[in-house]
């Protein structure tokens, strides 16, 4: 049945975790709309042959030419409109609440859209331009900026689709139920070589994806540029490529660690509640900061990227205006790096001397499974 | 109520012979060009939106032609880029949103409600000259670049990126904003304050209830879209950042501005369609209307909480999920009364005694357009559903349904329902019955396919595109031709009629309300007398004192 209406209706085939679902309340409102356009043309139709207008008919009154509806049946009728609507909205909004979470073990993938092509890039480092590889059957999270217009990833197989938007990080999740290609098309109009901005998702089985992660990568992880006061995780982060790849799942708060190594962030800004030059990351992410100009900010995505590009904007009371500006200095899938590493640690607590605890839950988060 | 009611103190029909009417009376280009005549005026409106009209037709035609193959046909990328630009913002901005209230409304509000002229005659014809300045600006675009961003002008696209003339179309738009103002202003104090002896709010046509809700969102949403592109003009030329986020800006921020307007025009559009399909179903089915009040009533509640549901258009922009809930509720909730009309529409038929004129063809076109068109919103306003169709080719077929066979198939259905009242010239029958059916089997050719090509996943405003989606492309712009054929006959049948037409008759269709009762075309001050008002507009059966029209 499922698959009977998905061609009548032309649907493309449903390649994802969620498309059947999707297609499920596709058809239940066809099937509704359906009834209620016969509905309406059975009854016009109806009409129109029965009261059309014979020529004895001229000069009398016509059978119903007064006839107005009792005030009932137009409640009846506002009613009936109303319980179907509110019903329709209901199921669309559970559905739409339940498929607007991704799973908690997604995998990381950084997306930037640009004129006119998507760049992908990987939590183990590598990167790659116009295809996408995941693993099949796992459920991945898509974090996408843009780095000029406004564009809109689109994957019909999957039903998914996401602005991407310049200066903010919008994310999206699949999971692809079986190997295979699948096309991703910009949505958003964004310029002359729109219609060309496409590129397919690679979705592997186990053991290719597997092999794409040890050989397929084109980009080698770029040398550490100075040993922090992180030393243990800096040795890690140091360690061959081949053992990196090996490691479990490495996530977006893993590069956004060593993002932040190589940067030299670290050397202010601590990872476990000890207090430093710069406020410490742990603890921070969703708090209400009190500012050095009054007032208060939330500290989001949004907030950390405005911090990272323009520091001296607004200062977290209490420290001194002494970060420099990062912009044009970091690239923007390591900016969604860091914010993730400060969001993964959200729950650390910043309480003074807490190095060792910190650093073991940190250890925790960035090597869960 | 007596057989014989009518309309006391009016002049008989046929009968002005004393006075001019209004087409006679002054002649030259200078006197139409000064008139304060809101039948005139009216008509220079008329001729104004029907150019536009046919020039975004041609764009249309030029755009479904190069999507005849998946790629180069008879355009470069960029130049596809601008001609749907192009159809898009002159279908919308000059055609559309001035088409009914300020050509037919302007026309036919004052005598529906028995007054001499509008309530500001001379801010009408400054209005007037404001919508021709705002059209032209807008239109030299063309010679000056074109314009390449969507009729949507979404930023930083056409703040920072567009080389073309963004601002020439944006600033037009803001100028003609104001005429669009101050039209729906001089409609509702005319309504409130000019009626006739007698014209309670309740015997008024229901195209003047559907053209006060329209004015009511004119005044109250256009400032918003004036603001907007004044904010983008001005990120443009002078790199203030407002939109861009190069510049610390927002680019949703301007979505959610774009859309508190341009929502709103959306029911600006198809509100007056309503009103005029409210008037050609009673009148040709000789019947009164099925639910007056609750037409009337749904008319004002969709106007104002068509406000509220602006956040839909953005379901996937990166707004909040609460948000989108938020928005797709109350998008249900404006669904209703646009239910409460249609069962009202197809009730009226109910009893009556049906014929099928031109104008009531094209009352049943727009009732299966509408209604296909409602109800595939229907898909849209489905979060789940919308993340699959948004932004697709089901979106511009769900639109066209609305703003094509609905509001375009009423403003033709209006035109030749009051043609012989405005030009005192009958067209021919046949040639208006065949426009109605070109017009029914193009549109639903060119369109109800693009509900499939939506489906399939082929986005919208895509210069390429895939092979797999050629043949719909293919029969959807063959159904274009037969859809411009039947427009282009509509409009000739009605050219051919000033020459050929034989003279109308006052009363052409048995109709009760106001205009009716007046010559055919009527006098400058509409009537010799202020007619006092004894009876509502659909007050069926009266004894009309007139050939019936069998």
């Amino acid at each position: 049945m499922n698959e009977l209406l998905r061609r009548l209706l032309f649907l493309p085939p449903q390649r994802s975790t969620v498309a059947a679902e999707i297609d499920g309340l596709h058809f239940l409102v066809i099937t509704i709309t359906m009834v209620g356009a016969t509905a309406v043309a059975l009854a016009g139709g109806y009409f129109l042959f029965k009261y059309r207008r014979r020529a004895e008919m001229v000069g009398k009154p016509n059978p119903g030419a007064t006839s107005r509806p009792a005030l009932l049946v137009e409640i009846v009728v506002l009613v009936l409109l109303g319980a179907l609507f509110l019903w329709l909205w209901l199921i669309g909004y559970r559905q739409y609440m339940r498929l607007a979470v991704p799973p908690e073990d997604a995998l990381d993938v950084y997306v930037m859209g640009k004129q006119w092509m998507w760049k992908f890039a990987y939590p183990h480092g590598a990167a790659s331009v116009t295809d996408l590889y995941v693993p099949a059957g796992r459920p991945v999270r898509l974090t996408m900026t843009s780095r000029d217009v406004l564009h809109s990833f689109f994957v019909p197989d999957f039903r998914i689709k996401q602005d991407v938007v310049p200066g903010r990080y919008t994310t999206v999740w699949f999971q692809a139920t079986e190997p295979g290609t699948y096309q991703i098309l910009c949505t958003e109009y964004c310029g002359t070589e729109h219609s060309y901005m496409r590129g397919q998702v690679v979705a592997l089985g186990p053991e290719d994806y597997a092999r794409w992660r040890a050989d397929g990568e084109k980009i080698v992880p770029r040398e550490p540029s100075l040993k922090t006061d992180l030393t243990g995780r800096v040795e890690k982060l140091d360690a061959p490529r081949e053992a990196q790849a090996a490691q479990a799942e490495q996530t977006m708060a893993w590069r956004g660690q060593r993002v932040a190594a190589e940067q030299g962030c670290l050397r202010c800004h601590t990872l476990d509640g000890t207090r430093h030059i710069g406020p410490t990351f742990a603890g921070l992410y969703g708090r209400r900061v009190p500012l050095e100009s009054g007032g208060e900010a939330v500290v989001d995505e949004a907030f950390i990227t405005a911090s990272i590009m323009d520091p001296v904007r607004e200062i977290h009371l209490g420290f001194s205006p002494v970060m420099p500006s990062y912009l044009g200095r970091i690239a923007p899938p390591d900016v969604a790096a860091i914010v993730e590493l400060i969001r993964s640690l959200r729950r650390v607590e910043p309480a003074e001397g807490a190095l060792e605890e910190g650093i073991r839950s940190f250890d925790e988060e960035v090597a869960a499974p | 109520m007596s057989q014989t009611a009518t309309v006391d103190h009016v002049v008989a029909p046929d009968s002005g012979k004393g006075a001019v009417d209004y087409i006679r009376n002054g002649k030259g280009i200078v006197s139409w060009l000064t008139t304060i005549d809101h039948k005139r005026i009216g008509l220079m409106y008329l001729g104004s939106v029907v150019l536009a009209f046919l020039v975004g037709g041609l764009f249309a035609l030029a755009v479904r032609l190069e999507l005849l193959t998946p790629s180069r046909t008879i355009m470069s990328a960029a130049g596809y880029n601008q001609a749907y630009t192009l159809h898009g913002a002159v279908m919308v901005f000059l055609f559309i949103i001035p088409s009914i209230p300020a050509s037919l409304g302007n026309f036919l509000i004052p005598i529906m409600v028995g007054a001499k002229d509008v309530a500001f005659p001379k801010l009408n014809l400054f209005s007037l000259y404001i919508f021709w300045i705002g059209a032209l600006i807008t239109l030299s675009s063309l010679v000056l670049g074109g314009i390449d961003t969507g009729w949507t002008f979404y930023v930083p696209y056409s703040s920072r990126v567009s080389t073309t003339a963004v601002v020439n179309v944006t600033l037009g738009a803001f100028i003609m904003g104001f005429s669009s103002i101050l039209t729906g202003l001089n409609f509702i104090v005319t309504m409130h304050k000019l009626r006739a002896p007698g014209m309670s709010w309740y015997r008024m046509p229901l195209l003047c209830w559907a053209l006060y809700a329209t004015s009511l969102v004119q005044i109250v949403a256009t400032p918003v879209l004036g603001i907007t592109l004044l904010l983008l003009i001005f990120e443009r030329a002078f790199q203030i950042g407002i939109f861009d986020p190069a510049l610390g800006g927002d680019p949703v921020l301007f979505q959610h501005f774009f859309w508190f307007y341009s929502h709103p025009a959306v029911y600006i559009m198809i509100l007056p369609g309503f009103g005029i399909i409210s008037e050609l179903i009673a009148v040709h089915s000789r019947r009164k209307v099925f639910g007056y009040k609750a037409i009337a009533f749904s008319s004002v509640a969709i106007a104002l909480i068509g406000f509220l549901v602006w956040g839909h258009h953005m379901f996937v922009s990166g707004q909040s999920e609460l948000a989108g809930t938020i928005f797709s509720f109350l998008t249900f909730i404006v669904a209703i009364p646009s239910g409460i009309k249609v069962f009202n529409w197809t009730s009226t038929l109910w009893g009556g005694s049906i014929k099928l004129d031109t104008p009531m063809l094209y009352a049943l076109v727009f009732l299966i357009l509408f209604t296909i068109g409602g109800l595939t919103g229907v898909f849209l306003g489905m979060l789940g559903v919308d993340l699959h169709l948004h932004d697709t080719y089901f979106v511009v077929a769900h639109f066209h349904y609305v703003m094509v066979g609905g509001t375009a198939v009423a403003f033709f259905g209006g035109l030749f329902h009051w043609w012989p009242k405005m030009t005192g010239k009958m067209y021919s029958e046949k040639g208006g019955a065949v426009s109605a059916i070109l017009v029914f089997i193009g549109f639903n050719m060119t369109f109800f396919t693009q509900f499939f090509l939506g489906s399939r996943g082929m986005p919208r405003r895509y210069y390429n595109y895939l092979d797999q989606f050629q043949p719909l492309h293919a029969f959807s712009t063959v159904g274009s031709w037969v859809l411009g054929a039947g427009f282009a006959l509509g409009i000739v049948t009605l050219l051919v009629s000033l020459k050929n037409g034989k003279q109308a008759p006052a009363n052409p269709w048995g109709g009760l309300s106001l205009e009716w009762q007046t010559a055919s075309p009527p006098i400058t001050e509409n009537f010799e007398s202020t007619p006092v008002v004894t009876h509502g507009a659909y007050d069926y059966p009266l004894a009309q004192g007139q050939k019936e029209h069998a």
